[in-house]
């Protein structure tokens, strides 16, 4: 069958997006338009955004993840493809990754390639831009794996978004704390690598552990 | 449910009408000994225990503070294991336990919280500061409320108890790196040599009722998890035989005091 | 020498927040045979074939595939079957050729994909968004899916739904095809079948709930 095997997955749903392109660019605009608020909303002051742009700048990544993550697995409950998927006969898992895999390059990649821009405005040091490109890219991959927990726990129930920010943000922490910790340490002239390969870990722990957590929860709302 | 094994024993832990009855003759017991201690260990801590050199009397809201938050975070992992119980051997009343566990713990963290926030402002002039464990305990309540808002938010009851179990496993594999995190995050924004809660080193004295505190909430806390589960087990069992004769001696019985 | 039925049925039973859905279900299903399940709304029929399917998992009672336990031939069970339910699991974004090509083994050929959906009455569309074509022809570009798997177990939850006469007809001709092929079905539809050897399977309600209404 064509329905199988984690690139298979990568594939549709990268072509899928493609389709429906502005709503996939909207964590990107999401991540774009709020940049301007913490200007607006607190000073334009280059020393004090300055300080502010590590945190912020991810929190706003977090938030931006946070927002499309919900329609990970919605749209395939609706439709009745997610019921195609649990009784095909392969590993779960791999079309999991294959999802979450595609969300990130339409969702985390985009934020990443955007982030020096982003920072520009925000007055980011220049010796912060690539732990901030680094951070990103490792600390979404994280934040999609782990939201997508989340958005299976949550695919079955109507108004699951707010019950999946709930969920989902005390998981988020650890995420953020060394994603910015990485940018912080490169502003204040450390060596951001360690909070980096922190992060990195993070990743890999994810990648095996995650995709349990997914297809146990994909298969209990099956039978709901 | 045929089991090839002979694990009896345990399918018979798994029966919510044995849970019921035997739990039903440890109570009265349970009741003194929590009453018990924790009027003795308050009493002690509160009234009788040596005064801090440093910090005076609002020190004592530590015996308070620490037994609650000790429960607090070993609540969670009771939660967890009783889903993972529940999800492997799919034993209802292993879910019901998560489920009674859930609230408890959290308005244990609440509490937690809550006292620190007292002990807080005699000691460091405020109510709330950002340290490691009381941002870690923050997120913890955050951790419960998401496992109890996911066993309400399904119609039914079955899908609820596993959202909340698979949930609960995630937040307990995410709890031990959760707490290195913001102890690490702490660190590196607060490099103060003092680390404002750890406890004082405590003399005899002061550790003595502090230690019976925490016994005696451990006992508090079987006890609330045993009423609770108490209570779920009749709500899900109603229609099964034995709850209804249960009900109806329980009647019988206020007719028969109120005739009196 | 007995045949090892194609699918067995052995005590199924399936409990869900407490309450039994049916009674016990045991039935055999032999190669070329179709079995129609009914019973009246809510009675189980849905549960029933997702349990067949695997979707759910019973609470006791066991499915044999050829004389093999499903648990034990997972993805070989998984791999003969084909389920078409309520939602046709179809992607609007996408056009009807890339929804069938997506459902079909990966060997079938673009102009066998034009045929199926030639099939379904569809011919033209092919290229055309799903999001431009009505509610009956997304189940059309489903059953296609009929016209291009390999699978020996069909499992159909109300094929007929919004579908014209002449589809009906096009596809019981379809099914008696794959019957005579050495394949099984089984359905749940209202409809009266124009098909010979039609066993029916009626879905008995569980006691307890009958006790409820």
């Amino acid at each position: 069958m064509s329905n199988i095997g984690f690139t298979a997955y990568l594939k549709r749903d990268l072509l899928l997006s493609y389709r429906r392109l502005g709503e996939a660019a909207s964590p990107l605009m999401f991540f774009l338009l709020v940049s301007i608020l913490i200007p607006l909303g607190v000073s334009p002051d280059p020393e004090r955004l300055a300080e502010l742009a590590p945190g912020m700048m991810w929190v706003m990544a977090l938030l931006a993840t946070l927002l499309s993550t919900e329609g990970l697995f919605a749209t395939d409950h609706q439709d009745g493809s997610l019921e195609q998927m649990l009784i095909a006969p392969q590993l779960l898992a791999l079309p999991v990754l294959g999802k979450v895999t595609a969300h990130w390059l339409v969702t985390g990649l985009p934020l990443t390639m955007v982030s020096p821009l982003i920072g520009l405005m925000l007055s980011l040091p220049p010796v912060a831009m690539v732990p901030m490109m680094a951070s990103l890219a490792v600390g979404t991959a994280c934040l999609s794996l782990i939201g997508a927990v989340g958005a299976a726990l949550t695919v079955s129930l109507r108004k699951g978004g707010l019950l999946l920010s709930i969920l989902v943000i005390p998981l988020y922490i650890p995420v953020i704390i060394f994603g910015s910790a990485a940018v912080q340490t490169a502003v204040d002239g450390f060596n951001w690598l360690g909070p980096l390969a922190i992060l990195a870990a993070m990743l890999c722990a994810a990648i095996a552990l995650c995709p349990l957590a997914i297809a146990g929860a994909l298969r209990l709302v099956s039978s709901n | 449910m045929a089991s090839n094994r002979d694990w009896t024993w345990f399918y018979r832990l798994g029966s919510p009408r044995w849970f019921y009855e035997t739990t039903g003759r440890w109570l009265p017991w349970l009741w003194t000994l929590t009453l018990l201690l924790l009027t003795t260990g308050l009493v002690w801590g509160l009234g009788y225990a040596p005064q801090d050199a440093k910090q005076g009397n609002s020190f004592r809201i530590i015996y308070l503070h620490v037994p609650v938050s000790f429960l607090a975070l070993a609540g969670y992992y009771l939660m967890a294991i009783a889903g993972a119980i529940g999800l492997i051997w799919k034993m209802k009343l292993s879910y019901m336990v998560m489920k009674s566990a859930a609230p408890i713990g959290a308005a244990l963290t609440f509490l937690a919280l809550f006292t620190g926030a007292v002990w807080g402002k005699p000691t460091w002039g405020t109510y709330w500061v950002w340290d490691a464990r009381i941002t870690s305990m923050l997120i913890l309540l955050f951790l419960y409320l998401g496992v109890l808002a996911l066993q309400y938010a399904f119609h039914s009851q079955e899908s609820g108890n596993k959202a909340s179990a698979i949930l609960a496993l995630v937040g307990t594999v995410n709890i031990p790196i959760i707490y290195k995190s913001v102890d690490w995050w702490y660190t590196l924004h607060q490099p103060a040599t003092i680390k404002l809660t750890s406890a004082p080193s405590m003399h005899i004295d002061m550790f003595q009722p502090l230690l019976m505190m925490i016994i005696a909430l451990y006992c508090f806390y079987a006890l609330a998890l045993i009423l609770f589960t108490r209570a779920e087990i009749l709500q899900r069992e109603r229609k099964a035989a034995w709850v209804c004769e249960l009900a109806l001696q329980a009647d019988k019985d206020s007719a028969g005091e109120a005739e009196e | 020498m007995p045949k090892t039925p194609l699918l067995s049925v052995d005590r199924l039973f399936f409990e869900r927040d407490d309450c039994n859905i049916f009674e016990p279900a045991s039935f055999n299903v032999e190669a070329g045979d179709i079995v129609q399940i009914e019973g009246p709304n809510g009675a189980g029929k849905t549960t029933l074939l997702r349990l067949l399917t695997s979707a759910l998992q019973p609470t006791s009672g066991s499915i044999l595939f050829s004389g093999e336990n499903i648990t034990d031939c997972h993805y070989e069970y998984l791999a003969s079957l084909l389920y078409i339910g309520h939602q046709p699991a179809v992607k609007m974004t996408l056009s009807a050729e890339e929804n069938l090509r997506w459902m079909s083994p990966a060997t079938t050929s673009a102009p066998e994909i034009g045929a199926a959906l030639a099939e379904v009455g569809l011919r033209g569309y092919e290229d055309v968004p799903c999001y431009s074509l009505s509610a009956g022809q997304h189940r059309r570009v489903a059953l296609a899916r009929l016209f291009t798997t390999e699978a020996k177990i069909w499992f159909l939850d109300e094929p007929f739904t919004a579908i014209d006469k002449q589809g009906v007809d096009i596809l019981q001709a379809r099914m008696g095809s794959h019957l005579a092929a050495g394949g099984c079905i089984l359905l749940s539809t209202h409809q009266d079948l124009a098909m010979d050897k039609v066993r029916k399977y009626s879905i008995e309600p569980h006691s307890d709930r009958e006790q409820q209404q």
